[in-house]
Formats: C-alpha cells, sequence, structure tokens
C-alpha cells in the first residue's frame, strides 16, 4: 500500500482506533485517555495537512474495497472533502481539549470519548467518501455513534432527547437508502465526480430523478435540520456542551449540509439539478427553514435553545448557496460550512462556560456576564456579530457571496430579502444577549457558582477553546482571500464544479 | 480429499458417544470436538472456494443406493458458519452449567444436533435428508426440555409435536416423488421432474412440513416459548442455527429440486408470508416483557427476510442480478446467525449476573456488563440491518432485487421491520443504559467473549468482508 491507496484510511483510522482503545480503558486511566485523545487528534490533523498539501498539489488519495457486486468502500479526496475534513478535525482537536476539561471529573468518562472518536470517525468517513454507498454507511455510522452522546446524562430528559434523535435520523436514514438503491438501480454505482453523473439518463427517467432527489433529500434535509424535519434538534440540547458543539458545528447537522452539497454537484450535477426544476424548490425550502429557524429563536430564553433554532436557520444557508445556480452561490454556501462551524462552535463552547462555570443557563441570568467572564464573553461576542454577518468576522464573507450569488442566479427579488430578514432577525436575538453581558450590572448573584474566578475567569481548558475558535472566525473573515483560507478554496471548489 | 465432507459429520457424531461415555470429561471432550469439527469445515469451505462442489459416495457405493454427500458454495458457507457459532456456544456452554446441573445431558445431545445440522446440509438424496430431520427436531427438543420447569417442558412438548407433524408432510412429499420418479437423489430428480399434480403434492407436504420447522409465519407460534425457556446456549443454538437449517432446506428445494415446478405465485406466497413474519416477529419482540422472548421473536421477524428472497428469485432470470440477490440472501442468513448467537449468549450472560432477564428492570446492566452491553449493541446492528453488517449487505440487495423485478411493494415492509428493529434494540438498550445499581463483574472470558467474536463477525467481519460470498454461490439453482 502506498501512500496514494491509504491516506484516506489511516485519517478514518487515526480516531477510530483511540476510540477503541478508549472503551476498554478504567474510569480512573485518567491521563492515558487524555493522552490517547490527543495523540489521536494531533495524528489526524498532521495526516489531514499531508492529505492538504497533497490535493493542492494535484496528487490523489483513493482507498477502495469490494463490500458486494456494485457495493464498494471508496474513501476518496477532492477538494470538497478536504474542506470538510479539515474542518472536522481542526474542531475536533479543540472539542476534544474542551470536553477533557468540561467532563473534569463526571462519571462515564470512558464511554463518552470513546463515543466522541467514533463520532468524528463516522463525520471524517463520509467527508472522504468517494459515492453513495460509502456516504451512506458513514452517515448511519453517525447516527450510532451520537445517540450515546446525546443520552449521556442518562436523565429520563436525556433519554428521551436522544429517542427523539435516533427516531428522526433512522428515519431519514431509511429513505435515504431507498433513494440509493433506486438511483443505482438506473444509473449503477454512483460515483461523487465533478458536474455530477445522472444528465446522461434518458429523459424518460426525469420523473424518478425528482422522486429520488426527494427521498435523498429528506434523508439528509432530518440531519440539515431543514424545516419541517428539524424537530430532533432543540431536544437534542440536553446534551452536555461539547456534544452540542459537535453535533451543530462539526458533525451532525454538518453531515446533512454535506450530503445535500454532494447530491446536487456531485451526484445530479448543479445544471441537470436546475434543469429537471429542483434548484428552486430546495432554495425555498431552505429560505423557508432560513426565516423559521430564526424568529423561533427570538422567543427561547434558555441560551442553548436559542443557539439551536439559531443553527436551524444558519445551516440553510449552505442549503440556499447550493440552490442558487452560479459559482458565486455556491462559493458562499460552501464557505458557509466552514464559517457557521467556527462561530456555532465558539458559541456553545461559551455557552457551556457560562453554565459550568456560574450555573448560567437562560439569557436573563446574562446580566453583567461579560465582567465576570470577559474572555468567554468576548469570543461569544465576536461569533454573535459573525452570525449577524458584521465584517469583518467570517459570516459577512458568506452572507456578501450569498447575496451576489442570488443577484447572479437571477433570484435576488425573493433570495435577498430572506437574507437582510433573517440578519435583522439574527441581530434582534443576539444583540440583546451582547446587551445584558455588557451594559447591564449583575442584578442577582449568579445561579451556581461552580469554578472561582482566580488567574483566569474559569479554568484553561474550556476558556482556550473559544477564545481560539472566535480569533478563527475572525482571522478567517479577514484574510478571507490569502491562499489555503475556506474562501479561497471554496473558489476552487466552485471552479471544479463549473468547470472554469 | 472429499473424506472431509465424511469427518464434517462423523466428527460431532464421535463426539457425542465419547460424551456418553466419559460425561465427567463432557465439557473438554466437547470443546475438543468443536474445535477439530470447525477445522474440517473450514478444509471444505476452502475446497469449493474456487466455485466448484465437492461430492462423496460413502463406502463407494453408487449414487442413489449408498450414503450420498455433496457440497457447493452455499452448503459450505452454511456449514462454515454453523460451526463458527457452534465452537462459540460449546465455549460458552463449559461456563454457563452450574456443576451438578444438568450439563451431562446437554454435551451429548448438543453435538448429535451438530451433526444432525451439518449431515442436513450435506445430503445428496431425499431420505437422507428425512433422516437428518428427524434427528435434528429430538435433539432439539430434548435440549429445549433442558431447562427444566413447567414453561420449558410444555413449551419442548409442543416443539416436539410440531417436529413431528413437520416431519411427517415431508416424509410424504418424499414418498409420493419416489413413487412417481423412482428415485430419492437430488440430482437424478431435479432432472426428471416435471410440473405435474404429483409434483405439486410433493412440494406443497414438504414446504410446509419444512416451513413448519422453520418456524414460518404463521407456522411459528411453537417457537418463542422454546426458544425463550431453553438454557441460553441452547437457545443460541436452536434460534441461530436450528430454525435456519430448515429454512435453508426450503431453499434448496425451491432451488435445486423443484425448479419446473415452482412458479413466481408460489414464491409470491413465500414472500407473503415472510413479509407477515417480519412485521409479526418485530411487533411482537417490541412487546416482549423479557430479553430472551424478544430474542426469539426477532428470529421469527429474521427468518421472513430471507422467504422474502423467493419470489425475487422466482422471476430473475440467471445473471448478476439474480447472483446478487442470491449472494445477498446467504449474507443475510450468515450475519443472522452470528448476530442471533451472540445475542443469546448474551442474554444468558445478562441473565447470570441479574438473576433474570426481565427487559425493565435491567438498569444498571451497562456499567457491570460492559462487554456484554457492547456485544448486545453490536448484535443489534445486524439484526437493524444497519452498516456494517451482512445484513445491510443483504437488505441492500433485497431491496435492489425488489426494485429489479418490479415488486416495489416489499420494500416498504423492508423499511418498516428495519425500523421496528431499531425501535426493539433501542428500547432494550435504553433500560441496559438506565440508572440501577448492579455489582460490576469482572470480564468472564469463556462466558462474554464467544458472544462479542460471533456479534463482531455479524458486523465487521461479514459488513466489510463478505464480497467472496457471491462468487462463492452465485451458480445456485441456475439452469444448467
Amino acid at each position: 500500500m502506498t501512500l496514494a491507496t491509504s491516506l484516506p484510511l489511516l485519517i478514518v483510522l487515526s480516531s477510530l482506533i483511540p476510540g477503541l482503545v478508549i472503551f476498554f480503558l478504567p474510569e480512573t486511566a485518567h491521563r492515558l485517555r487524555t493522552s490517547l485523545n490527543m495523540l489521536g487528534a494531533v495524528t489526524k490533523l498532521a495526516l489531514v495537512a499531508v492529505l492538504v498539501w497533497g490535493v493542492s498539489q494535484g496528487h490523489t488519495y483513493e482507498t477502495a474495497w469490494q463490500l458486494a457486486p456494485g457495493l464498494h468502500l471508496v474513501l476518496h479526496a477532492d477538494a470538497l472533502s478536504v474542506l470538510f475534513v479539515v474542518l472536522s478535525s481542526l474542531l475536533w482537536l479543540v472539542t476534544t481539549v474542551y470536553a477533557i476539561g468540561y467532563l473534569e471529573g463526571s462519571p462515564h468518562r470512558s464511554r463518552f470519548f470513546g463515543f466522541f472518536s467514533l463520532c468524528v470517525t463516522a463525520t471524517v468517513g463520509l467527508a472522504l467518501a468517494g459515492n453513495l454507498v460509502t456516504f451512506i454507511i458513514f452517515y448511519e455510522a453517525l447516527t450510532l455513534a451520537t445517540y450515546p452522546l446525546v443520552a449521556h446524562r442518562g436523565t429520563p430528559e436525556a433519554i428521551r432527547g436522544a429517542r427523539i434523535y435516533l427516531a428522526y435520523t433512522l428515519g431519514g436514514g431509511a429513505l435515504l437508502l431507498l433513494g440509493a438503491i433506486w438511483l443505482q438501480h438506473l444509473a449503477g454505482p454512483v460515483n461523487f465526480v465533478y458536474g455530477g453523473v445522472l444528465d446522461a439518463l434518458p429523459p424518460e427517467l426525469h420523473p424518478q430523478l425528482r422522486w429520488i432527489f426527494l427521498l435523498l433529500m429528506v434523508g439528509l434535509g432530518v440531519k440539515a435540520a431543514i424545516v419541517p424535519l428539524h424537530g430532533w434538534l432543540p431536544r437534542a440540547m440536553v446534551a452536555p456542551a461539547p456534544v452540542s458543539a459537535l453535533l451543530h458545528a462539526v458533525a451532525v447537522v454538518k453531515a446533512g449540509a454535506f450530503g445535500i452539497v454532494r447530491v446536487v454537484y456531485d451526484v445530479y450535477g448543479v445544471e441537470f439539478t436546475a434543469r429537471l426544476g429542483l434548484l428552486t424548490a430546495l432554495g425555498v425550502m431552505a429560505a423557508i427553514t432560513i426565516v423559521y429557524g430564526s424568529v423561533m429563536a427570538l422567543y427561547q430564553d434558555n441560551l442553548k435553545k436559542r443557539l439551536a433554532y439559531s443553527t436551524v436557520s444558519q445551516v440553510s444557508y449552505i442549503a440556499l448557496g447550493t440552490a442558487l445556480f452560479g459559482p458565486l452561490g455556491t462559493i458562499g454556501g460552501v464557505v458557509h460550512l466552514v464559517h457557521q462551524g467556527i462561530m456555532k462552535i465558539t458559541l456553545f463552547f461559551a455557552a457551556g462556560n457560562y453554565a459550568e462555570t456560574l450555573g448560567v443557563h437562560r439569557v436573563r441570568e446574562m446580566n453583567g456576564i461579560g465582567r465576570r467572564m470577559p474572555g468567554t464573553t468576548v469570543a461569544f461576542s465576536v461569533a454573535a456579530l459573525g452570525m449577524i454577518g458584521i465584517p469583518p468576522v467570517a459570516g459577512f464573507v458568506s452572507k456578501w457571496y450569498l447575496g451576489l450569488g442570488a443577484v447572479n442566479a437571477g433570484m435576488a427579488v425573493w433570495v435577498v430579502p430572506v437574507l437582510v430578514a433573517s440578519s435583522v432577525l439574527n441581530a434582534a436575538y443576539f444583540l440583546p444577549i451582547l446587551y445584558r453581558a455588557w451594559f447591564r450590572d449583575a442584578t442577582a448573584p449568579w445561579p451556581a457558582e461552580h469554578i472561582p474566578a482566580r488567574r483566569l475567569e474559569t479554568t484553561g481548558a474550556l476558556l482556550w477553546p473559544p477564545v481560539i475558535t472566535a480569533s478563527l472566525a475572525l482571522l478567517t473573515g479577514l484574510f478571507a482571500s490569502a491562499p489555503f483560507s475556506p474562501l479561497n478554496w471554496a473558489t476552487l471548489i466552485a471552479s471544479r464544479e463549473y468547470g472554469l | 480429499m472429499s473424506d472431509l465432507l465424511v469427518w464434517v459429520v462423523a466428527l460431532p457424531l464421535l463426539g457425542a458417544i465419547a460424551t456418553v461415555a466419559w460425561p465427567r470429561q463432557g465439557r473438554a471432550l466437547g470443546v475438543a470436538t468443536a474445535l477439530a469439527t470447525l477445522g474440517a469445515a473450514l478444509g471444505v469451505l476452502a475446497q469449493v472456494m474456487d466455485g466448484t462442489s465437492v461430492h462423496h459416495e460413502l463406502g463407494g457405493w453408487s449414487p442413489g443406493l449408498g450414503i450420498g454427500l455433496a457440497a457447493d458454495g452455499m452448503a459450505a458457507a452454511f456449514l462454515a458458519m454453523t460451526a463458527v457459532v457452534a465452537l462459540a456456544v460449546s465455549i460458552h456452554a463449559t461456563a454457563y452449567f452450574a456443576p451438578g446441573s444438568r450439563r451431562e445431558g446437554f454435551w451429548p445431545l448438543w453435538l448429535l444436533l451438530w451433526a444432525a445440522l451439518n449431515a442436513l446440509y450435506l445430503s445428496a438424496d431425499l431420505f437422507n435428508l428425512y433422516v437428518t430431520l428427524e434427528l435434528l427436531g429430538m435433539a432439539a427438543v430434548a435440549l429445549a426440555a433442558l431447562g427444566g420447569g413447567r414453561a420449558a417442558l410444555e413449551a419442548a412438548m409442543r416443539y416436539l409435536v410440531v417436529g413431528l407433524v413437520g416431519s411427517l408432510g415431508f416424509l410424504g412429499g418424499v414418498a409420493i416423488l419416489y413413487l412417481t420418479y423412482g428415485s430419492l437423489h437430488l440430482g437424478t430428480l431435479a432432472a426428471a421432474l416435471e410440473a405435474n399434480t404429483a409434483t405439486w403434492g410433493a412440494l406443497v407436504l414438504m414446504t410446509t412440513g419444512v416451513l413448519a420447522k422453520a418456524a414460518l409465519f404463521p407456522l411459528h407460534f411453537w417457537l418463542p416459548p422454546a426458544h425463550a425457556n431453553a438454557p441460553a446456549p441452547v437457545s443460541a443454538a436452536l434460534s441461530a442455527l436450528v430454525v435456519k437449517a430448515a429454512a435453508y432446506l426450503v431453499m434448496r428445494l425451491w432451488l435445486d429440486l423443484f425448479g419446473p415446478a415452482v412458479t413466481p405465485a408460489a414464491g409470491m406466497v413465500l414472500g407473503t408470508l415472510g413479509a407477515g413474519a417480519v412485521l409479526w416477529g418485530s411487533w411482537q419482540a417490541l412487546r416482549a416483557a423479557r430479553l430472551k422472548l424478544l430474542a426469539a421473536y426477532s428470529t421469527v421477524a429474521q427468518l421472513g427476510y430471507l422467504f422474502m428472497f423467493m419470489p425475487l428469485l422466482m422471476v430473475q432470470a440467471p445473471g448478476p442480478a439474480r447472483n446478487a440477490a442470491l449472494g445477498g440472501l446467504v449474507a443475510m442468513a450468515l450475519s443472522h446467525g452470528f448476530a442471533k448467537g451472540a445475542l443469546f449468549l448474551a442474554a444468558g450472560a445478562v441473565q447470570q449476573h441479574a438473576g433474570h432477564d426481565r427487559i425493565r428492570d435491567l438498569g444498571g446492566t451497562a456499567r457491570a456488563l460492559p462487554a456484554t452491553t457492547f456485544t448486545i449493541a453490536l448484535a443489534g446492528v445486524a439484526l437493524i440491518g444497519l452498516p456494517p453488517s451482512g445484513a445491510f449487505l443483504g437488505k441492500w440487495q433485497l431491496m435492489a432485487g425488489a426494485i429489479d423485478a418490479g415488486q416495489w411493494f416489499w420494500i416498504p415492509v423492508v423499511l418498516a421491520g428495519s425500523l421496528l428493529a431499531a425501535a426493539y434494540v433501542f428500547r432494550l438498550l435504553g433500560h441496559a443504559f438506565g440508572p440501577g445499581e448492579r455489582a460490576n463483574a469482572p470480564f468472564a472470558i469463556t462466558i462474554e467473549a464467544p458472544a462479542l467474536v460471533l456479534a463482531l463477525l455479524a458486523t465487521a467481519a461479514l459488513g466489510l468482508g463478505a464480497a467472496p460470498l457471491w462468487p462463492l454461490v452465485g451458480g445456485l439453482g441456475a439452469p444448467s
């Protein structure tokens, strides 16, 4: 085996093996578990760095393995998968540090970190999937690996939330599977190829292809939390904060959005999807989700719930960008895959810090919190402003390209108002939080101060992750046109998809 | 080298006799026999790996006179799966039966059962098949009764009656065929068979008889009490192997022997019963109050999937699509054999630790028995048909075949069955992960490890390494 055929597999194994070992460690082996976690995360990042360099040099990396006639497990690195792999392995490293700090002293840590590693294994696997079968295999594995994390606390509420999560995702998975089998019946084994593979099929199959598209989109839309398939997401908020961060920014929701991008660009082909009249339908569903999520977020007093509805809204920007025909819309959607991840993970880290340090769970308890926890609150503010779309934070870049893409695709009439309305709503649910945090004085003692303020406002393992990710959000916005920036890479993807 | 065919039957038979002669050495003899038989079974598998089949005429008598044995890819695959599950069951059983309990009775019956299974897979003529069916049924009933207690004895009694009636039906069909065609040899008969009333009568009698033994819905009523009340290693053998051998026989008869007589409509009947089994069995498993009852109803459901392949195989012309479905059928059957063996052995570990297997009261099990809980979760993945598992590949081929054959109506059944399976598996896991006070148990290697290995075979090994199965079983039932 050469590096060209083994690198994708090694990237998947670099978290799978530590994860499996961690399951069998005794609870008390704290140091060994932490070392294994960090070793896996750092190894994965190093392997991914090799991959990025290689792909930018035009090398191809592919691991292929036959499962059955017509079914192959293919791990393949193209520009889009590299983007997602970098995002998930980078954020996994940060989240691992955060989770180690967050779960300090709580029970069942071996189990938690075991599933945590399996979760990122599945995410990286589906990012590298070279065909629809492989994508589905890792997509289902992701469901299985996240279920115990959502249920981790074992309270009746957590178990119920996890059960609802499972019902939604397994139901969606079944439809996705059916769509894939049907598609393979019509088109043979479906590999992910720039520009798609289906427009060669005869026109009499087009009605069937529309039905298959619907099945695939429903299957993916469940994880991407597209309205009305989003019901599990707010309820999964009972999970511990690192899990929420993972769910919303790195793994689950992203897997759905990534799948939508894959199917539209590399299975159907964006031009063919537009010709089938499906792009507009997708765009309308995304727009409805964007507005609905933002409106619902307005009414949530629980901070994590407000962030959850914000995710519902923000992730659909990716689907919206996909639905805007033309390179600019593509860039906007793809780059938001990264930007939303960095910003949303910051917000969840910060929310976790408030809860762990001061016992603050509700927006109305946040008066004056900026003075008590300045580092966390600065990070939160940067990410929140980015979500609204204020320059120079990363979110502005996404919205800018989405707007340009809408004009370019001739859909500005309704897409631009949606973008504006959504930004206004974003401001309406984020700015009051910032106002309370910075400009109001604390009126009551903190609900439950677990960690006293010493040199740092909270423990280092909790503080540094949001500070780092917030800096990333700022830097990716400021240096958006630098080589290897998300925007730069998204432009590369768009140019390959449109054959420019 | 066709002697190996004799050895896979003779070894467990000799082992059974040895354990009767030296009951005190039962455990050692049992495990030694299991290892030797596994070696022989893998040897047979290696011989047919290139797509050929091997034959052996016992004592050198010509076909039709003596006892003929034959193995093709499908037989070898079942033989090997059986041997692996049987070794796991044997190792588990060495620790399961407490000293002084009925363990002396277990070993001879269990090895006899295994010999009957192997003989059934390999028999090349109908009379021998009848003999192996009877032997299998008797050994299975005696084992099911080992649990003692009123419930187990009643269930064993019902099992006995169903088994006898089933065998009688089979024998009736064999008699009709012999009177009509003057032969009992499978190959000779298959060549001579015509679609006429006598053949049809034989087909109906034999199929119904074997279906009762295979517990296909609605003839499944005897299975849940019999499997749920037997000792765990016995349940594992009955659920993973015995009913599957009966299902195997139906496939053999329909694909190899009755080719000219069976019609797509007849296949549709089997498929419909299979669909009923999937839905009813899964639903009952979801409602089961006890872990072993859940596992037993899950067997009813999982057998249904195997029969849902039949209407597809009846209409598909020989070619890649049909071969894909055939391989899927075998992948599904093997995957279930491993997974159900794992689940029942794990249930045995849970029952020994907790003293009961009431699902509601299993809180704390995940903490006390982490390896066993992991086993249950892995077996669950295979039962639901999630990737990676043999069942995932099997269900893919089943649905792909349904689309290919234009029989769309099977697809909702497969999807609904999978979601119901997810519901009963996660209901079980939810309780196991729930709160509850239980003493931490150290990892009991002879009790827990065999189940874990079986679960890994059903998922990781078959899910990722099943590709050679398709060439192995490819040509089966195709007109020669």
